[in-house]
């Protein structure tokens, strides 16, 4: 085995994955997430890029929490249907992230690859204040990396964008194959 | 009197580990964009510092607690109340100095370092260096000059979590020149 795995006397490898039983206050996180979005917007010339990046420490978190989310709340069984991988978010994800479920799921009338999660107020942004000339600014950019991770890394592949929209509104798009074989299984 | 004591308890609380691994993806982000560990444990440093000047406001609100007298009443209140309400953790004090200016915080378990092991190649980065930030930034606004500092992590291959905390000066306030 190598040697940066048994490296150390944490042992995180033998370490449970139960629920943990420490809670830290919203002001912690309110503040670090704050710090944050300022160190990333002195990095930026524009809107665009602040949330790309936003999305891109979104990533890393839920790359990081997707397995043990699998395992805590499914029992290690992975979903294989669009609506059911949604529907995770919608619930599991969102109670372990937040303490609740998000507040609508919804589907694009137009186009079967789109859905929407929306949240009236989102977490991240409940402590920000938008300055007028960037007015399209949405934090939960991050929130929208931690769901496209979530999503890519469970195998379907997916873009999600942020918006105002009822509150603020993640945009879901599959790509064109995760519609295609979830057709496929169909009627299974 | 019953109505200060329920605002201790008023602050929201979340799950530890979203709080966690957004320290971890900044830390991720960090040591990506600066060349080595010492610019990384200085960014954080700032960064807590800028956190430390705002919670303390947070603090004060929240919490019932008045000026502390003395040095040893301020480490008590970091150890059993800030650390308590914004960590949910209660660090040990101990090892004073004999002339009560110097004392040590034991973390039992640091919910910023939670699931985190240092690769190799990052053996000087000090991983929760912000918490040093922290403190120091807000003990400032109550006019305590305070060196903080980790002298031990559990992370680096030490048996505990040992945060070295040392009292420098009273912060005078100074006038703004031209007003007596």
């Amino acid at each position: 085995m190598e040697a940066r795995f048994t490296k150390g006397k944490s042992a995180i490898l033998e370490r449970p994955l139960s629920r943990p039983k420490t809670e830290v206050s919203v002001s912690a996180f309110a503040l670090l997430f704050s710090e944050v979005v300022q160190y990333c917007q002195g990095r930026v010339y524009s809107v665009t890029e602040l949330q790309a990046r936003l999305a891109e420490l979104g990533k890393r978190v839920g790359a990081s929490l997707l397995d043990v989310l699998v395992l805590r709340e499914k029992n290690g069984k992975r979903e294989t249907k669009v609506l059911n991988i949604l529907l995770f978010i919608k619930v599991s994800v969102w109670r372990a992230l937040f303490g609740k479920e998000a507040d609508k799921l919804e589907q694009a009338n137009d186009d079967d690859k789109t859905y929407y999660i929306i949240e009236k107020e989102p977490l991240v942004n409940t402590f920000i204040s938008v300055p007028k000339e960037t007015s399209s600014l949405n934090c939960a950019a991050f929130i929208g990396g931690i769901v496209e991770a979530i999503l890519t890394h469970s195998g379907f592949p997916a873009k999600v964008t942020v918006h105002w929209h009822k509150g603020t509104t993640l945009m879901i798009k599959f790509d064109d194959a995760v519609i295609a074989r979830d057709k496929t299984l169909e009627g299974r | 009197m019953s109505r200060q004591s329920n605002r201790t308890t008023d602050s929201k609380k979340m799950n530890s580990e979203l709080f966690t691994l957004t320290y971890g993806a900044l830390v991720t982000q960090l040591c990506k964009d600066y060349e080595n560990d010492e610019e990384v444990n200085k960014q954080l440093d700032k960064m807590g510092y800028n956190i430390g000047v705002r919670l303390i406001e947070d603090f004060l609100a929240r919490s019932t607690i008045g000026r502390c007298q003395d040095f040893r009443e301020t480490a008590d209140v970091i150890a059993k109340v800030a650390f308590k309400m914004y960590l949910g953790i209660t660090p040990s004090v101990t090892n004073w100095s004999p002339a009560g200016d110097e004392f040590s915080l034991i973390l039992e378990n640091n919910p910023l370092a939670d699931f985190v092991e240092l690769p190799d190649n990052h053996n000087t980065l000090i991983y929760s260096n912000l918490l040093c930030g922290v403190l120091r930034g807000a003990l400032e606004m109550v006019q305590m000059a305070v060196d903080v500092k980790f002298a031990q992590d559990t992370l680096r291959g030490d048996n505990v979590t040992e945060i070295r905390m040392k009292f420098i000066k009273r912060i005078e306030e100074n006038l703004p020149a031209g007003e007596e």
